[in-house]
């Protein structure tokens, strides 16, 4: 098993050196003085040529990128040009909070989502079925932000019952949680369906059918065990783009996240901040994929490690 | 669905499956392809219908926005702010007076034209790609695919917004961004098309024919791959508007006063408890419009590969 996560590490690192140079080159890539564009536009002259020095922005490329890839490492990602505090610091200030925000995002989505797909699925061809079917069909063509919207307009602004905006205590996290996991949940419930009606139809669950088990010991004990196999992999790959929904979802409900931080960053053509922030949200989308393939192989004996 | 994840191998169709089917005999009295079978399988699927001819009204609407639109989309009334919907104006008027069924109307070009040209940009730069890299292997190949691979480490949307922080916001380079963003499904999708196609035998004959690689790429490979890479684009054309509209939303897209639905969502946030109307049309047209394309890219898929059949 360790040997498996260390391969599966292994063969992140390529990758994770590519998104380190795509994120590193972007800079270079923004037509433009980069000295400049660090500084930021409210920078004077002598700012700029400060920057250019202490970045080494005069060197040959492979150099800065070793030695931005050094600072990376240290934990150094530089100034914001903003509010000129260091770029950490305002990951640090964020990063908790999107991660309370996808962790009951992907919790709404994966309760909402296993649970309509299996009771769809065992009652078939049931009106429960098909609205949840249709819902789910209407879960994945809906735009988040106007999801969100309309949910702030029905229990923020006509019911008065929860907060529009900002974080706070929980009543702050249920209408970006839902907005955010609406979508996750529908792609889940819809595979949840397809896999449990697949495995329902296998000669194990006649035989415990045949043998007296209760519809409920059969469903929940024997079923659903093996119909999440894929389902797992479908609730990764999910949690990973919720991280990119954040974006969104934090931008509509003033959410004070890494994916707003991100968005203001554009907006300000704030560019160390924008390489903190697409650093974060991609080594968050890295880790999400190896702990997903870590659970696949340990929860199906039919993957090997080896 | 539309969503990024799984899609490879449930698009990736059993081409030899098809092949030996139609060959077999007793299919041989009366020759049918593969396209009028799947037509015929559309004809009689009236979900998919319903979608493809809701998205060919759009188109319509799209074409003829100008003739069908009652009122300039940019015009505006200030002694009629945020009126509510009515008989002048259909979906009410937006903080600036600007009848808003106008601007969603001449909304629908702005969406389907992104959702097209981000599409072909993504399937013709794909598909090249995917095409070189299945037939040629080798460091091609790997080049290409660990390429791809990388932009395939940024979750979804986060690639759009990347390549907008570095070539600045717009509507031109939203289609740029949706465009690159697609890339790699097309890529993947086409290589693992190529890869079961190239060692059938009718390749084999075109190449001892003498037939040069990049005649065999698009006159044999590509016909054969295209049913997946066609399910791929449908589905890809309600992608493109969702992200673009969302790029929109954030401000990174059309600038004001285009009605673009996504800024037009974004302008009615800020009247959200006065004139929720500004905000509630332009979601509804994304919906229906992402919808449409959907029911029809999953219907197509269903009746190309009935298999693929849930």
């Amino acid at each position: 098993m360790l040997g498996y996560i260390l391969r599966r590490l292994l063969y992140m690192t390529p990758i994770l050196f590519g998104v380190s140079v795509v994120i590193f080159l972007i800079l270079h890539l923004v037509p433009g003085d980069p000295a400049r564009l660090v500084a930021g536009p409210d920078a004077t002259l002598e700012d700029v040529e400060v920057i250019r020095s202490s970045l080494g922005l005069d060197r040959p490329l492979p150099a800065q990128y070793f030695s931005w890839l050094g600072n990376v490492f240290r934990g150094d990602l530089g100034r914001a040009a903003r509010t000129h505090r260091p770029v950490t610091h305002e990951l640090a200030l964020t990063i908790p909070a999107t991660i309370e925000l996808t962790l009951s995002a992907i919790a709404i989505a994966v309760l909402l989502g296993v649970g309509a797909g299996t009771i769809a699925a065992v009652r078939r061809n049931s009106a429960f079925d098909y609205t949840s079917m249709v819902v789910a069909l209407l879960g994945v063509c809906t735009p988040s932000f106007w999801l969100g919207l309309m949910l702030m307009l029905l229990f923020a602004v006509k019911l008065d019952l929860l907060p529009t905006t900002g974080r706070g205590g929980l009543e702050n996290l249920v209408l970006p949680a839902v907005t955010l996991g609406a979508g996750a949940a529908a792609i889940i419930a819809r595979v949840t369906r397809s896999s449990m009606l697949e495995v329902l139809g296998t000669d194990y669950i006649r035989t415990a059918h045949a043998k007296g088990l209760s519809a409920r010991v059969v469903v929940l004990r024997h079923a659903v065990k093996n119909a999440l196999i894929p389902v797992i992999t479908v609730i990764g790959l999910e949690f990973g783009y919720l991280l990119a929904g954040a974006v969104v979802t934090e931008t509509v409900f003033a959410y004070p996240g890494v994916g707003r931080l991100l968005v203001e960053a554009i907006d300000f053509r704030d560019y160390p901040v924008i390489q903190g922030a697409l650093l974060v949200l991609a080594l968050q989308f890295a880790l999400v994929n190896l702990v997903v393939d870590v659970l696949y192989a340990f929860f199906d004996p039919r993957i090997s490690y080896e | 669905m539309n969503r990024d994840s799984g899609s490879n191998n449930s698009e990736r169709e059993d081409r030899a499956t098809a092949e030996t089917l139609r060959t077999a005999p007793g299919f041989a009295r009366e020759p049918r392809s593969l396209w009028s079978d799947a037509r015929s399988r559309l004809l009689r699927n009236p979900v998919a219908m319903a979608g493809g001819a809701v998205a060919i009204l759009l188109i319509l609407v799209a074409i003829a926005a100008p003739y069908i639109a009652p009122y300039d989309p940019t015009h505006q009334d200030l002694a009629n702010s945020m009126a509510g919907p009515s008989m002048t104006h259909l979906a009410g008027t937006d903080v600036h007076g600007r009848d808003i069924f106008s601007r969603i109307i001449h909304g629908t070009r702005i969406s389907l034209r992104i959702g097209f040209l981000g599409m072909l940009l993504g399937c013709t730069v794909g598909v090249i790609l995917g095409l070189v890299s299945g037939y040629y292997g080798g460091w091609a190949d790997t080049v290409i695919m660990r390429l791809l691979d990388v932009q395939l480490a940024f979750p979804g949307l986060l690639v759009a917004i990347c390549i907008i922080a570095i070539i600045g916001p717009g509507l031109e380079n939203v289609i740029v961004a949706v465009g690159i963003f697609s890339v790699p499904l097309f890529a993947r999708v086409t290589r693992g098309q190529v890869l079961s196609l190239k060692e059938q035998e009718f390749i084999l004959a075109a190449r001892m024919l003498g037939a040069q690689d990049g005649r065999i790429m698009l006159t044999h490979l590509l016909p054969n791959a295209a049913a997946p890479i066609l399910v791929l684009c449908t589905l890809r054309i309600a992608t493109a508007i969702l992200t673009a509209a969302s790029l929109s939303f954030l401000g990174l897209g059309a600038q004001p006063p285009t009605p673009e639905w996504g800024a037009m969502l974004s302008d009615g946030r800020a009247y959200l408890s006065i004139a929720p109307h500004v905000a509630t049309t332009p979601g509804l047209a994304i919906l229906i419009t992402v919808l449409s394309f959907n029911l029809l890219g999953d219907g197509l898929r269903d009746a190309l590969d009935p298999r693929l059949r849930v």
